[in-house]
């Protein structure tokens, strides 16, 4: 080849690269843009603290944002104690064992288990096996082994737990070990070391590990399709104790999240080709949530990884 | 610094601990001072151990966690699966022999579980995947590896650091939106291209998908072409190589295993992806090897009728049974990529 053709090869090839990553961000611009010029029409303030009327057609979409908050905030309950001490176990106690390998094989492994396959452990281990179990013992008419919050919330925090494991074991791993060895070497005992200078080291990774969970776990459709969404609820799934008359969240009711509500209402509610604005803000919405989440965990990294230096 | 002021809370917790001691020796003046000293410090120390003791066990217990659910996962999904075998016979899961419009006995690969007999093949559903997921996978790998060369080897650092982080947002879009833009506009798009005859069609599943995996592919293999040593491409430079040739024949070639891994991976996520496929393929379970045909996945299967089967029912251990055959295709493909990467570790000393 002469030195002309393998340059014209050079910059071609090079181009074409470059225009893929460009399309790719191109294809990201179109779909935000899309969504905003389609659905900043439809959201004012009623839409946003309104419940659906006239079946679904009409209405705001408060049941399912305050649903979608609700079971964002049980998952993360449940799932950074888990998450963070088995992280904590990964890479302070575990070493380079055999255990150690068969936690982290089977972290990665469940973080490759489709979405879809969560749904149907959820039906199958938490409402039937779990659920029904609680009822048999406890005598219930049916109360736990239905779909409801509380399951909905726990498989989604097994969904997103590799995600906070991962970041939480990266963040610790990142500790230098001569502050580790500085510690015990002044005689601290094992959690000493982890409580008072692994811990605060890795607070900023274990936090976006939490948010970038969250904003996994907000979007989420199919594993809550069964084990606790509900198409239309004329009730919010709050609990008011008796005498007190304090509203709780009630973990055991149905609820309606963002991400089943725009599924439903593009697929399968009455009329989806006229309740299209509706679907449209109901994404933007959604979109916003999770962008704002994920950007926030994009900023914290910056910022902790610049004042780390 | 931070972790200066934590040390020294240590040492001073330790101080602290041997004030006590000096205390205890005051109150109890009639034993021997060393005694006390021995006695105490073995007390606080053994104190020390059950608390230690305790933790590391509830940390233990934290993360056997994670383990006792992925096996919970794999007995309870395999459990419910296996008994659709008592129920239906295994020959029924590839096809069955049905009537045709001349009374012919004809051998067909239908799924239509609520009928009478219920058709329980799992052929057009496995099709149905794969008809999706082969070219979401063929175009994220172009895509993708494309991004993921640019990002790693071409772009300048102030580009690199703005598209980083836009791959990563297009990963944190929720795949139910895409499913909704595919459903939406992009059929539409399509049937108005290529004149199919269904407007939901494999074709637009798996765009859909691919924009799913596109981050995945490009962000893996940006850390695999990262990870090459810059010896080698400086010695590619003073063989005289244009920059494309250093990429094409040295870079490429030595994080191939990286670039493998993360196509083998992008193409598992393509197979268990739910929503998009569920809003976007249409969900008619044929027999086709027709791109743009209407196709119902294995996961789209699951999504839809898992609601409304009754408990114990046929049909509801063989959606169990799918999602056996979906976790275990993907086990087997996230084991494949796993090990490819961990050899590519081993081999770049990383």
């Amino acid at each position: 080849m002469t030195i002309k053709k393998r340059n014209i090869f050079n910059a071609f090839f090079q181009g074409l690269c470059h225009g893929m990553a460009f399309l790719v961000i191109a294809v990201l611009i179109a779909i935000l843009v899309k969504i905003v010029m389609s659905g900043a029409g439809v959201i004012n303030l009623q839409f946003l603290i309104k419940e659906p009327t006239e079946g679904m057609t009409k209405g705001g979409i408060f049941p399912a944002i305050f649903g979608t908050i609700c079971i964002t905030m049980m998952m993360i309950i449940l799932a950074i104690p888990v998450g963070v001490s088995t992280a904590i176990y990964i890479t302070e106690y575990a070493g380079k064992g055999l255990l150690g390998r068969i936690i982290r094989a089977s972290i990665n492994n469940l973080a490759g288990v489709p979405s879809i396959v969560f749904g149907l452990f959820g039906v199958g281990f938490f409402i039937l096996f779990v659920g029904r179990g609680i009822d048999k013992i406890a005598g219930f008419e049916l109360l736990f082994g239905q779909p409801a919050m509380i399951w909905a919330a726990s498989t989604l925090a097994l969904l997103v737990l590799p995600v906070i494991i991962v970041s939480t074991e990266e963040a610790m791993n990142s500790v230098p070990v001569s502050l580790r060895e500085a510690a015990f070497g002044l005689g601290a005992t094992r959690w000493q070391v982890i409580r008072n200078v692994v811990l605060p080291q890795a607070r900023s990774g274990i936090l976006t590990g939490a948010i970038l969970g969250i904003s996994r776990g907000v979007g989420e459709t199919a594993p809550i399709l069964f084990t606790g969404c509900a198409y239309f609820l004329p009730r919010l799934p709050v609990f008011t104790i008796p005498y007190v008359n304090i509203p709780i969240i009630n973990p055991l009711d149905q609820f309606m999240g963002l991400s089943y509500h725009i599924f439903i209402m593009a697929t399968q509610s009455t009329n989806t080709a006229e309740t299209r604005p509706i679907q449209y803000g109901t994404t933007l919405v959604l979109i916003a949530l999770t962008f704002l989440l994920n950007l926030s965990a994009i900023v914290f990294r910056i910022y902790f990884r610049k004042r780390s230096r | 610094m931070n972790y200066t002021s934590k040390t020294s809370k240590i040492s001073t917790s330790i101080i602290s601990s041997n004030n006590s001691t000096r205390d205890s020796l005051k109150r109890f003046g009639d034993k021997r001072i060393s005694d006390l000293l021995v006695e105490s410090r073995n007390i606080n120390v053994h104190k020390q151990r059950v608390r230690e003791f305790i933790i590391e066990k509830l940390v233990f217990i934290g993360g056997l966690t994670a383990i006792v659910f992925i096996a919970l996962i794999f007995i309870f999904l395999f459990k419910e699966g296996v008994r659709a075998f008592f129920l239906i016979k295994p020959m029924e899961f590839i096809g069955t022999h049905i009537l045709d419009f001349d009374d012919n006995r004809v051998f067909a690969c239908m799924w239509q579980p609520v009928g009478e007999p219920g058709k329980f093949s799992i052929v057009p559903l496995l099709i149905g995947s794969f008809l999706v997921a082969l070219p979401a996978t063929v175009i994220s790998t172009i895509l993708g590896v494309g991004c993921g060369i640019y990002l790693a080897e071409i772009a300048s650092i102030r580009m690199r650091e703005i598209i980083k982080p836009a791959i990563e947002l297009l990963a944190g879009i929720p795949t139910v939106v895409i499913g909704f833009l595919c459903l939406t506009l992009l059929a539409t798009f399509i049937q108005n291209v290529f004149h199919t005859t269904f407007r939901l069609n494999a074709f637009v599943g798996a765009i859909g998908v691919s924009l799913v995996i596109i981050p995945v592919v490009a962000s893996i293999t940006d850390d695999a072409l990262r990870a090459v040593p810059s010896e080698l491409r400086e010695a590619s430079y003073g063989l005289g190589a244009t920059k494309w040739e250093t990429i094409w024949k040295v870079v490429v070639p030595a994080g191939i295993s990286g670039i493998t891994a993360s196509i083998i991976l992008g193409m598992g996520r393509a197979l268990g992806e739910t929503m998009i496929v569920i809003m976007a393929t249409g969900n008619a379970a044929l027999v086709t090897g027709n791109i743009f045909s209407s196709v119902r996945t294995m996961t789209a299967t699951i999504a839809a009728e898992l609601g409304a089967v009754p408990h114990g029912s046929s049909q509801y251990y063989a959606l169990f049974l799918i999602g056996s055959v979906l976790f275990l295709i993907t086990f087997v493909l996230n084991l494949i990529a796993e090990i490819i990467i961990n050899r590519m570790r081993k081999k770049l000393k990383l």
